[in-house]
């Protein structure tokens, strides 16, 4: 299979028709940069929308009390609607099935945290041991909250990297007591957050130990839940509006009050997102797809007219007794080579561009401008289809011409 | 070696015509010999060589190449057998470009499948058998026109063919050149290989044995020269 004299023959070619060479991998070289750059500035605008959506699952909903805004069933407007752990119990019991993760809260702003000489304020959040992929909180050290946290009511806290950083600096927070409204509590885990800096500057306790702190009663602030990930988008929002329908029955909600319970549902906003990056994905595909058969074409006329320039010397080494397929061969060998060389050049160059560009580019929502392996050994993988046939037709055509004409051509 | 027997052939001219170039061609070559078929263009002569060359076919009648009819040949048989039989020396050098005198005569090796060190060995041989050793590096176009014919010569014979095919070979050539191609090639023939030249300048064809006229696709004449008499091998 491998010739060394075939190859000698043909790096000779190669090499001394240099024009002809560069000029034919550049039409190459340039199509890929072109597919590999646009590829990877698409999935750069597909991160950023990945990315704004990232702080929390995608399937999460929350849902807090506000205040009703119609009298009903002879209750005042404006009354406020204040859930309470029975309806923890409630929403649990109705919706087994719809409901992944489920966490209440109890919410608490500004809360002075201090760490030996350093302090600042965070928000603090009484959560239950769920609340972790609520967030997608990731732990870096020790633990999340856990159910015998809540039972005995624990004073631990999972404080975000960020608050870490801010208090503890270089230093692992990791089993030290930080004091929070003038009580200590134990950090037992450190998280991080794809939702960011904010999202990790926030303090977790169990929900028991904030509701006994900040709260009378067992009131709560919100829930947050994940519904069930085998649930489409439409039976997602159908749940959560059956969910809001019974939770105004239970609170003696009008029926059409928007303000009372305000639910916030992920899952629109996912079903957006996935219909626009759908939409992104086939205008890249499109142009991408343009791209490639643009520089298809334009390494077929090259070879078509490489092979009209060198009618006669194919015809001289007819004469010199050159087999029609030993012509085929070495055009279409050529033809791959350079295919194959000039598209992997412009890949390399393209993947380099978007590395030495990429962080440049967040600015204009490209984050991560990057093309997947698969892409790469696909696009690969078309070129040297691509070349073959480029080389193909020609060189069937030139091993056809009688010597003699192919002598006489000039 | 070459045989012929009621050669014909015709080109097509446009859709219905056709132009008839060999009208029945009898003709027998044996090996060893050093002939020339003389006319004027458009007697057919090239089309005659052409098809000795197996560059083209023939239409009617018979040609036997080295005792093997020649018939329903394809490309790559054709193209072995010119590997195997034939040397070919064109009016226009027909040297490749880009690639050096030595290459350019070790090319049919190359075909020929022999290996890169005994190619250049070989090749080299070749060159300095005419006199261009200390040119094998040089591209043809550093080369002068008599050079350039001198490296088609060795590439011709570097196979070690059983005929040489020299079609117009000192065309292009003034004539202290024509005359150097000449004597290279009357050298060769000495040393018993058979060489067939196509001419149109009676001062070529007289420095070869034997000289056949061809006019209007017709042999008109074939005469042993002075020259060939006195080899004393047509008696």
């Amino acid at each position: 299979m491998f010739d060394l004299d075939r190859w000698q023959e043909i790096f000779q070619t190669l090499s001394k028709n240099k024009l002809r060479t560069v000029l034919s991998g550049f039409t190459i070289a340039f199509a890929i940069l072109l597919f590999t750059l646009l590829f990877g500035i698409g999935n750069g605008l597909k991160n950023t929308f990945a990315q704004q959506f990232a702080g929390d699952s995608d399937k999460s909903v929350y849902i807090r009390g506000g205040r009703t805004t119609k009298p009903f069933k002879g209750l005042q407007s404006g009354r406020r609607i204040q859930f309470k752990n029975d309806d923890s119990k409630f929403i649990n019991e109705n919706f087994e099935n719809e409901i992944e993760f489920f966490s209440p809260n109890v919410e608490r702003f500004n809360v002075l945290t201090i760490y030996k000489g350093e302090q600042n304020r965070y928000v603090v959040r009484g959560v239950y041991p769920d609340y972790q992929p609520l967030e997608s909180a990731v732990i870096e050290q020790g633990r999340f909250l856990s159910y015998l946290d809540l039972e005995k009511k624990s004073k631990v806290v999972a404080i975000g990297r960020m608050v870490e950083k801010d208090l503890f600096g270089k230093f692992s927070a990791l089993g030290k007591n930080i004091t929070m409204d003038g009580i200590s509590y134990k950090v037992i885990g450190v998280f991080s957050d794809p939702g960011g800096d904010r999202d990790e500057r926030f303090i977790y306790t169990p929900f028991t130990t904030a509701q006994g702190m900040y709260r009378t009663n067992d009131y709560l602030d919100r829930f947050g839940l994940t519904y069930n990930p085998n649930l489409s988008v439409d039976e997602a929002l159908a749940f959560s509006s059956q969910l809001t329908k019974l939770l105004k029955e239970k609170h003696n909600i009008h029926p059409r009050d928007q303000a009372a319970i305000r639910v916030q549902n992920y899952a629109e906003g996912t079903r957006n997102v996935q219909q626009f990056m759908g939409v992104l994905n086939v205008i890249i595909l499109f142009i991408g797809i343009g791209t490639l058969v643009a520089g298809i074409i334009g390494i077929s006329n090259i070879m078509v007219y490489i092979v009209k320039e060198r009618t006669k010397e194919l015809g001289i080494r007819k004469s010199l007794g050159a087999t029609p397929r030993s012509i085929i061969g070495m055009i279409m060998t050529e033809s791959i080579f350079i295919t194959a060389l000039a598209g992997y050049a412009g890949l390399m160059i393209g993947i380099f561009s978007l590395k030495a560009i990429g962080s440049s580019l967040e600015d204009y929502f490209i984050v991560n401008p990057s093309v997947e392996t698969y892409v790469v050994v696909g696009a690969t993988i078309v070129l040297i289809i691509a070349g073959t046939i480029a080389g193909y037709i020609p060189a069937k055509r030139a091993a056809k011409i009688k010597p003699i004409e192919a002598l006489n051509a000039n | 070696m070459i045989e012929f027997k009621k050669l014909h052939k015709s080109y097509p001219i446009g859709k219905k015509d056709s132009l008839h170039v060999l009208k029945g061609l009898d003709l027998k070559i044996n090996e060893g010999e050093f002939v020339s078929i003389m006319g004027s263009s458009g007697s057919g002569k090239s089309t005659l060589l052409n098809i000795v060359g197996l560059l083209d076919t023939h239409d009617e009648g018979e040609y036997f190449l080295n005792e093997q009819k020649i018939e329903k040949l394809d490309e790559k048989k054709a193209a072995i057998l010119r590997n195997k039989f034939l040397g070919f020396v064109f009016q226009s050098f027909n040297l490749i470009g880009y690639k050096t005198a030595l290459e350019n005569v070790a090319l049919p090796l190359y075909y020929k499948g022999v290996g890169r060190k005994e190619r250049q060995e070989t090749a080299l041989k070749y060159l300095d058998k005419v006199g261009l050793k200390n040119w094998a590096t040089h591209l043809p176009n550093e080369l002068s026109g008599g050079q350039k014919q001198r490296v088609a010569i060795a590439r011709a014979l570097v196979t070690n063919p059983k005929v040489v095919l020299a079609d117009e070979p000192t065309g292009a050539l003034d004539s202290t050149t024509t005359d150097s191609v000449m004597e290279l090639l009357t050298d060769i023939n000495n040393e018993g290989m058979t060489v067939f030249v196509i001419t149109h300048e009676e001062e070529v064809a007289e420095q070869t044995d034997r000289v056949v006229r061809l006019k209007d696709g017709v042999i008109i004449s074939d005469e042993i020269t002075e020259k060939g008499k006195l080899t004393g091998r047509y008696v």
